[in-house]
């Protein structure tokens, strides 16, 4: 038996893949459940074929309606061939447009990812330094200021707050444009909203992982050791503490892309989420459902990632 | 022989005694606490206290501002669109937040402890299929999946509620999953087991009441959740319609005078905020109260 960097190294290689392969089936098996929740969604309320006809629609015309859009096949028949399709990127025609749902979403999606990573830049560089000096300094001014941020963040409704943004810097001060998606100018308040979202979550971990982490005895030990104070922190309780909060960060990018509609409504972003509104608006069923069913892999996606660097980062996952 | 001072017994608090004391002392708690009593309060004597008719319309008295802003006493906080006196709709639009809050936070509430105190209590095969539940809704979109529900079934406080109920209960299932697996091998449930107990009464009777305050907690924060997303949704169009007097509603209504008449999205923004609010204080506040411990 050989002991030594190289044999752990085979040994973790060994249980990443293990649980590589456990995550990746589990994802899978989600997306499968996914795909079929938002296909039923679809025939939650009945007759598809008599919501697109529209009040006035004679027995004929829903008929006709039925067989056009092939409703008229038995449901797993439907499901199977929507899934089938999905697999290759084909979700059939828009409704309202009548061309492919793909070359739709794949036009919008780039805005809405955009805004995704920057209201999470946002977050994380705001929640991140607070956090960790809130931990640092108990009860000091700044922590005080932190749960301020935090407890207004979470009562504060995300659109009620774009309007108020609104009033202020586009409106009064005139700093930035009002709505619409032209310049990265247009990014800036629907970042803030969207960032603003997710800092209290973000803080709250970072500081409970940080006040965690300060007490344990590795760092009294780095600490009388006489390392740089400095060092300590960053080096040794940071990275610690932030092996939670890339999962949360992960988890919270997943829903605030989900979340982006009513942000991308208000300032007429032209992303993916307000596609989403205007389909739904347009009983767009096609367009619906794809946009439901990419959201949830998207979220699994990053849930995925963020397991599977948790897992290389922190040996004691690996195991469970 | 020893005398046992009577005093000394009667001076030991109880812990309900100790709990009593630390809410009297919690800020957070009363504040929240009376701030919900007292929404609470206007809403149900709305009738008694609003001092027009919330569906009155007058257009030869529409966007009149409210007093602070030079307008009468007659209409306390102005006149919207249709000339509708804006305080009594905020006071009548009070029963709609509640009433979602209340009702959703009911439903998702049995449904989410259900699975997560099953998952919790019998492990195994049950908890990974509870996981894999709570798993597929966290990854679905709710204001996404919310929107297009509402959309097919149609906007009404019902659909709404009913909406909200069967998305928002993963949190209660987390919660309560993770606080059954940590006192389902304490003594007191083991003895239960030992003495032929029922798994429906050790259940209700040992399980239920040791994570009655982890439950408060999260029932307090769905139902801002569930607040502040049926705003959202009738904000959009596809929630409460109209003419109920839904704050996401009024803000949405407002929303064309954004420019001129600001007061008109401010005061229902302020009245969600304050509710909001409220809600978490009373929620972080019994947290606190019944299990001080978890502070941090």
């Amino acid at each position: 038996m050989q002991y030594g960097p190289a044999a752990f190294n085979t040994a973790k290689v060994i249980l990443m893949l293990r649980f590589l392969l456990k995550r990746l089936g589990l994802a899978a098996l989600v997306a499968l459940t996914v795909s079929l929740i938002s296909f039923s969604l679809l025939f939650l309320a009945g007759d598809p074929a008599v919501a697109l006809a529209g009040e006035a629609a004679t027995e004929e015309d829903i008929e006709a309606i039925r067989t056009q859009y092939g409703f008229d096949r038995p449901i797993p028949v439907q499901y199977v061939a929507w899934l089938t399709g999905a697999f290759t990127g084909d979700f059939g025609n828009s409704y309202y447009f009548n061309t492919p749902v793909i070359d739709l979403i794949s036009d919008r999606l780039p805005t809405t990812m955009q805004l995704g990573l920057a209201g999470i830049t946002f977050a994380l560089l705001l929640a991140v330094p607070l956090g960790v000096i809130a931990a640092i300094r108990p009860n000091s001014l700044i922590d005080r200021f932190a749960l301020f941020i935090s407890v207004v963040g979470q009562a504060m409704p995300t659109f009620w707050f774009s309007l108020i943004l609104i009033v202020i810097f586009a409106v009064n001060m005139g700093w930035v444009p009002v709505s619409g998606s032209g310049t990265w100018q247009h990014f800036i308040l629907p970042t803030i909203v969207l960032g603003y979202f997710a800092t209290p979550g973000i803080m709250r971990l970072t500081r409970a992982g940080m006040l965690e982490v300060l007490r344990a005895d590795y760092i009294r030990t780095a600490r009388a050791k006489g390392l740089n104070p400095a060092k300590v922190l960053f080096k040794h309780a940071l990275r610690n503490a932030a092996i939670p909060v890339v999962g949360l960060a992960a988890v919270q990018l997943g829903f605030m892309l989900g979340g982006s509609i009513v942000i991308e409504s208000i300032f007429a972003l032209n992303g993916a989420g307000l596609l989403a509104f205007e389909s739904i608006n347009r009983n767009d069923f096609p367009v619906v459902q794809a946009l439901i069913l990419l959201f949830s892999l998207i979220y699994v996606l990053l849930t995925l990632l963020a397991d599977l660097l948790n897992a290389w980062l922190d040996p004691r996952i690996r195991v469970a | 022989m020893t005398i046992i001072d009577s005093n000394e017994i009667t001076t030991a608090p109880s812990p309900a005694q100790q709990m009593r004391r630390r809410a009297l002392r919690h800020w957070g708690f009363l504040i929240g606490g009376g701030v919900l009593g007292l929404i609470i309060l206007m809403a149900v004597l709305a009738p008694f206290f609003a001092p027009h008719d919330p569906y009155a319309q007058d257009l030869s008295q529409r966007f009149l501002r409210p007093v602070f802003l030079g307008g009468s006493w007659e209409h306390p906080l102005g006149t919207d669109h249709l000339g509708r006196d804006y305080l009594s709709r905020l006071l009548f639009g009070a029963q709609i937040s509640l009433t979602i809050g209340f009702v959703t936070a009911l439903i998702s509430g049995v449904i989410g402890t259900t699975l997560g105190v099953a998952a919790g209590y019998f492990g195994g095969r049950v908890d990974t299929i509870v996981m894999f539940i709570i798993t597929v809704r966290l990854s679905m979109p709710v204001v996404l999946v919310a929107l297009a529900v509402v959309a097919l079934f149609g906007g009404s406080l019902t659909t709404v509620v009913l909406v909200l109920g069967f998305l928002l209960w993963d949190q209660f299932a987390v919660v309560m999953r993770t606080s059954t697996q940590q006192i389902r091998n304490q003594d007191y449930v083991t003895s239960a087991q030992a003495l032929g107990c029922t798994t429906t009464r050790i259940i209700l009777t040992e399980v239920m009441p040791n994570i009655l305050n982890n439950l408060i907690v999260i029932i307090t924060l769905e139902m801002a959740h569930a607040i502040i997303l049926e705003a959202a949704l009738s904000f959009l169009g596809l929630g409460v319609q109209p003419p109920l007097p839904s704050w996401g509603l009024m803000i949405a209504e407002g929303k064309d005078m954004l420019f001129f008449e600001p007061f008109l999205i401010t005061i229902p923004g302020i009245a969600l905020f304050v509710l909001i609010f409220a809600i978490n204080l009373l929620g972080d506040g019994v947290r606190d109260v019944t299990a001080p411990e978890n502070r941090n």
